[in-house]
């Protein structure tokens, strides 16, 4: 069972020795000047004003808590999907119950207005 | 399996100390996402297809994006040079915590015993298997969830509040 599992332990290995390689032969191979232009931020394009680490938004923080939220209830949706025919009614009425809790919470958020962007 | 498993379970502990000692926290977060993968792929050497997937849809995708987030939202920048020695007495106590702990489980450990391991239930761990005990066996922690997810919501809508405002 755990063999069908290989092909991803293959590309891992792959994509690994590919970065390595690639870094380590533009280390080895590739010719090193450094010029006072060269050195700059872009060789062309627009000179940078500040560093980029400002202070986020916290609007950012409410939707990835969101999605946080709601990706969870997809994960419970998988196993539900697999045993469905064979739970029935009985299944539904639970994962009725189980999404129906969960849009009171998604009727609050958009009450709130907590789904506007500005 | 063993070689597999020991590979892992070493990337997974260098990763963990590597999260920890970082000085900048994006980076601290980059070895957790490290971190989270070689679980990952414990949880597939004992069986837990399902958790395996999860570990890596939630925790690699979806709570990392949440902790980035917060560390922009927190701004930390390069702590500056110098402020190593106000640390020294969390270093010292966290070292401290850690060993207690883990002479704990060294103790738990040599007092059990382990037995031979069960027979494996053919299909163990498949979404399958997982998917009858949820919605048989837990029905009510299932249910449960989620009001926690929906308390999850409501705080962080409460949170942000006063800056939505």
């Amino acid at each position: 069972m755990l063999i069908s599992y290989l092909p991803i332990l293959v590309y891992l290995i792959i994509s690994i020795g590919l970065a390595v390689l690639i870094v380590a032969l533009s280390e080895a191979l590739g010719k090193k000047t450094h010029t006072a232009v060269k050195d700059l931020p872009y060789e062309c394009g627009m000179v940078p004003i500040s560093d980029a680490r400002h202070r986020y938004a916290v609007k950012f923080y409410v939707i990835t808590m969101f999605f946080l939220v709601f990706d969870i209830e997809a994960i419970f949706l998988y196993p539900w999907g697999v045993i469905f025919k064979p739970l029935g009614l009985f299944g539904l009425i639970e994962m009725g119950v189980f999404i129906l809790i969960l849009m009171v919470g998604l009727a609050y958020v958009w009450g709130k207005g907590a789904l506007e962007w500005e | 399996m063993q070689v597999l498993f020991l590979i892992l379970a070493a990337v997974a502990l260098i990763s963990g100390v590597l999260v920890v000692i970082q000085v900048n926290p994006v980076r601290s977060a980059l070895y957790l996402i490290l971190n989270f993968f070689t679980v990952a792929g414990i949880y597939l050497l004992a069986h837990a297809e399902f958790i395996a997937a999860i570990q890596v849809i939630v925790y690699a995708g979806a709570i990392m994006v949440l902790f980035l987030f917060v560390i922009m939202l927190l701004n930390l920048r390069q702590p500056e040079e110098g402020g190593e020695k106000q640390h020294l007495a969390q270093k010292i106590s966290g070292a401290a915590l850690a060993g207690v702990t883990a002479l704990l489980v060294i103790y738990t450990c040599t007092r059990i015993n382990l037995g031979p391991a069960k027979e494996m239930v053919p299909g163990f761990g498949s979404t399958e298997a997982v998917a009858r005990s949820l919605f048989t066996d837990y029905l009510l922690p299932f249910e449960v969830t989620s009001v926690l997810l929906l308390v999850a919501l409501i705080g962080a809508v409460i949170l942000a509040r006063a800056r939505l405002d």
